[in-house]
């Protein structure tokens, strides 16, 4: 059987999840004996030519140009896989959703009528059927190798969709939230991280993207009564993951009294 | 040296716990304690006293957990914080098959557990309580936890009688403490200049030779018998172990079951901090040269989708199905599987809750409307 | 019955020797074990967890017969990851095996009574193995009798055993949920078959397996007609993950699926399979 054919294209995003796959390191020499890395403009090959049966993407869509692209794009993908917030979610950029990205434009370029933009930042499956998400900013590196390796050994790739709290509490580190009360987003935020904040004593801010059945209100309460108030917490969900459905229904404002 | 036999009471000063310290590393213990770090008492390797959390006690409340230094306090003024015995014995994350390809088929063997040799000083009472919960779940039934069994066979137990309750605590009401009364191969309570310490195994009397212990004095042991009732006495919250098994199962579509999961998170934390909660998972790790496969056990949590997924979706879809299968497991079905309730009263779910649910309001909710 | 190896995760390999499509998405896989040595025996109702290096583990029933031991025999539909993997295997491939665990359709117990084993879709295949031993044992069964309903004719399975088995002194009944041109059966749901049936309570043991509620309806119209609950068996479908009680995701009250079932009397199980989502 021949390699499969893997291409890896970017949309509106900072290159950072492809690095996190340039940075695979070890992993990417195997990948490269089994997988035929067809087109991957940061690291060089572009064989633009056919189709691909692994397609990563990186990046949301923001120009007119985009979204004809990517439409092109999955035309050519066998299996297509957003990788990262931008991808998955429309990315830090979808905070232009809540403003008004033509007077973003006026005010940050000197002739922005040569600027072709939309007025919105949009994940992938906005527009296109996507196949499998991955999650994260940037993508997690072990999670783009199970991603790689399930895909070579034919089963679906095992990426969880619980909370951080469940990687913090197996590698037994101490609850931000609870013990130093900071509005840490951990129990409603998936998991694959590998937890660098907590570790750090930081709290999470939401980088993997709402978990399943994230309970925002519950935990937006809580927060609230703690002493955070609505902009602080508004701050905090309205990130690289503001966009995704269930963060960006949470209104901090419209908390009501417990 | 005076009798050091199980049942023996002797009297250490309070130095003289380095000495402990120092012969359970001497037999080959890794040497476990309470040390602060992280801004909370947790348990990790110590070699020396002055790692103990002295005079640090814990605040504790639903859904919060704050240290306070005290002046002239003791090495084990706090009770139980984040972390538990069931680490040590479970792993969070460990490998349990190992297969290879050969030729055109595959090899694959279990791999020899650890057996590592740990001395955990400052259990409490209800630890103590989960760990013999915990060896009916992994010990307990015709197929044995190989890895569990491997890593209780060494482990030496150093066990601390409570001399104060955090607001959570309701190990009086479980009837699992707060005082020590088995299990362990070494129990002390703590004075202000020394530790009674009773002899709890034979194992436990003879690495006491040497240390300096002297006979106990009636009055000083009168002292220590209030220890553990000073703790007691302090304790608000309580559960009724007579009645919580048929006031859950005789109240499965209680509206509190709608109440709280509109509260609750699915994070997950309560199953992981909780000392006897044992679910996991085996996980399938695989290699990208297609030769080499591993299957990995990690913790999980009934809270999680993928616990109760089958062929056509999950059983408990829901956190409102999820928070009754977490509760009634704990609380009541644990009885019917394993003769015990699965509860020890130690709190942790109730304080290391980020929205600080609260299983015994939960309880006594449902107690107050019983059909 | 061999004794569990010493280590429940210790995996045995075994060979494919044949696949056989059944129906739409169902195969059945013919195994023999690799190692000479392994004296593998089960009981009916049984289940193995069948393992495919790099993909995972999967809950299966034997389908094969209990008294013959050069055969084991899994039927399986597509469903998820470890499924559908198992879709591609061919004659020669590898499969692992971990078993047999669980409860077994209580056959010996049952002797001298009447039993109608009721079965749903794929739920036959778990109590194939029960037929084929009341058929090797005939005599020491009352009336037997077979119900069996599928979704369409061309989902019946095993449909060219049924004259075997009536040959063999069965008495089996189909019916399909919807019929075709060519159908010439009976039309609608297992339980209209039970409603139709002369059955004796006191001397009735009702074994079922399909989807739960199938198998509820099943139960409540058999206790109806005065069988007891107790003389009920239901199959289970739980998450099984390690098969020996040991992981916790098969539990379904105060029962561990894969221990204390798959097969459960009903009076054990009636009030919680009411319950919603528990």
């Amino acid at each position: 059987m021949a390699a499969p054919r893997l291409a890896v294209f970017k949309f509106a995003s900072c290159d950072g999840c492809q690095l996190s796959l340039l940075d695979c390191e070890d992993e990417l020499l195997k990948i490269a004996e089994k997988v035929e890395i067809a087109y991957f403009l940061e690291a060089g090959p572009r064989d633009a030519t056919g189709v691909y049966d692994i397609g990563l993407v990186e990046g949301s869509i923001t120009t007119p140009h985009d979204a004809e692209r990517i439409r092109e794009v999955r035309a050519q993908c066998k299996y297509l896989v957003t990788i990262g917030a931008c991808a998955t979610a429309g990315g830090i950029q979808a905070l232009r959703n809540w403003g008004d990205a033509e007077e973003f434009a006026r005010q940050v370029y000197a002739r922005p009528e040569y600027l072709k933009t939309l007025a919105t930042s949009t994940p992938i499956s906005d527009h296109v059927k996507v196949d499998f998400e991955l999650r994260g900013c940037p993508v997690n590196k072990h999670q783009l190798v199970e991603l790689i390796s399930s895909l070579l050994w034919g089963r679906t790739p095992h990426v969880p969709r619980f909370s951080v709290c469940v990687e913090c509490k197996r590698r037994q580190v101490v609850c931000v939230a609870v013990a130093r009360g900071v509005a840490c987003l951990g129990p409603v935020t998936q998991a694959g991280c590998e937890v660098i904040c907590p570790s750090f004593a930081r709290e999470c801010f939401g980088c993997f993207g709402p978990k399943e059945q994230p309970n925002l209100i519950s935990l937006g309460m809580r927060y609230r009564d703690d002493g955070h108030d609505a902009e602080h917490l508004t701050r905090l969900v309205r990130s690289y993951n503001g966009y995704a459905p269930e963060f960006r229904d949470f209104d901090p404002q419209s908390l009501k009294d417990s | 040296m005076i009798g050091s036999v199980p049942g023996a009471n002797l009297w250490l000063p309070k130095p003289a716990l380095q000495g402990l310290i120092d012969r359970l590393r001497e037999l080959g213990y890794e040497v476990v304690g309470p040390r602060v770090a992280d801004g909370a008492v947790t348990l990790g390797e110590i070699t020396s006293l002055a790692e103990l959390p002295a005079g640090v006690q814990d605040e504790q409340e639903p859904g919060r957990y704050r240290l306070k230094v005290i002046e002239s306090g003791g090495y084990f003024d706090h009770v139980v914080g984040p972390h538990s015995l069931k680490p040590f014995l479970f792993p969070p994350r460990t490998t349990v098959l190992q297969v290879l390809r050969v030729r055109d088929s595959w090899e694959a063997h279990s791999p020899e557990p650890p057996r590592p040799k740990r001395a955990v000083i400052g259990v409490r009472s209800c630890d103590l309580h989960a760990l013999a919960i915990q060896d009916r779940v992994f010990l307990g039934s015709t197929h044995r936890d190989p890895e569990y069994a491997a890593r209780r066979e060494g482990l030496f137990l150093v066990a601390v009688n409570c001399g104060r309750s955090a607001a959570t605590c309701f190990c009086v009401s479980m009837d699992t403490g707060p005082a020590v009364t088995g299990g362990a191969d070494l129990i002390l309570t703590e004075l202000p200049d020394g530790f009674v310490v009773r002899v709890g195994t034979e194992a436990g009397g003879s690495t006491l030779a040497g240390l300096g212990c002297q006979e106990c004095s009636p009055t000083v042991l009168a002292e220590a018998e209030l220890v553990p009732k000073r703790a007691a006495a302090q304790q608000t919250r309580r559960i009724n172990p007579a009645t919580v098994h048929d006031t859950l199962m005789n109240n499965l579509q209680h509206p509190r079951w709608d109440d709280v999961a509109k509260r609750c998170l699915s994070c997950a934390n309560c199953t992981m901090v909780c000392p006897t909660c044992f679910c996991s998972t085996v996980n399938e790790v695989t290699d990208l040269t297609g030769e080499q496969t591993t299957r990995e056990r990690v913790w999980e949590s009934c809270f999680n989708e993928e616990h109760s997924w089958t062929g056509s979706g999950a059983v408990h879809p829901t956190t409102k199905s999820r928070y009754r299968q977490w509760l009634t497991h704990k609380l009541a079905t644990w009885i019917d599987q394993f003769g015990s309730s699965g509860c020890v009263g130690c709190g942790r779910c109730i304080t290391w809750c980020p929205v600080g649910i609260d299983l015994t309001e939960e309880v006594a909710a449902m107690e107050g409307e019983r059909k | 019955m061999t004794s569990p190896p010493a280590n429940p995760w210790q995996v045995m390999m075994t060979t494919v020797r044949a696949v056989t499509t059944e129906t739409p998405g169902v195969q059945t896989y013919d195994l023999t074990f690799d190692d000479a040595a392994v004296t593998y025996s089960f009981l009916p109702g049984q289940f193995n967890m069948l393992y495919l290096p790099g993909v995972g583990e999967s809950a299966l029933s034997v389908s094969s017969d209990p008294g013959d031991s050069t055969k084991l025999r899994h039927t399986v539909r597509v469903v998820g990851n470890v499924t559908r993997a198992m879709a591609r295997l061919r004659s020669g491939d590898k499969l692992g095996v971990r078993g047999p665990f669980g409860t077994a359709w209580p056959v010996d117990d049952v002797r001298g009574k009447d039993v109608i084993v009721a079965a749903g879709g794929l739920g036959l295949a778990p109590l194939r193995p029960a037929i084929y031993h009341f058929i090797r044992h005939r005599s020491d069964y009352g009336r037997v009798t077979v119900l069996y309903g599928a979704r369409t004719p061309e989902d019946l399975l095993f449909a060219n055993e049924y004259d075997v088995w009536c040959a063999a002194g069965l008495d089996v009944q189909s019916t399909v949920d919807i019929g075709t041109h060519d159908w010439h059966g009976s039309i609608g749901f297992v339980t209209t078959l039970l409603a139709r049936l002369t059955l004796d309570p006191a001397r009735t043991t009702v074994f079922t397996c399909g989807p739960e509620v199938m198998m509820r309806f099943i139960a409540a119209g058999a206790v109806g007609r005065g069988v007891s609950a107790s003389q009920v068996f239901v199959s289970l479908e739980r998450n099984m993950n390690c098969a020996v009680g040991l992981c916790g995701h098969c539990q379904f009250g105060p029962t561990f699926v894969c221990k204390d079932g798959p097969v459960v009397t009903f009076d054990r199980v009636r009030q919680l399979l009411l319950v919603e989502n528990f």
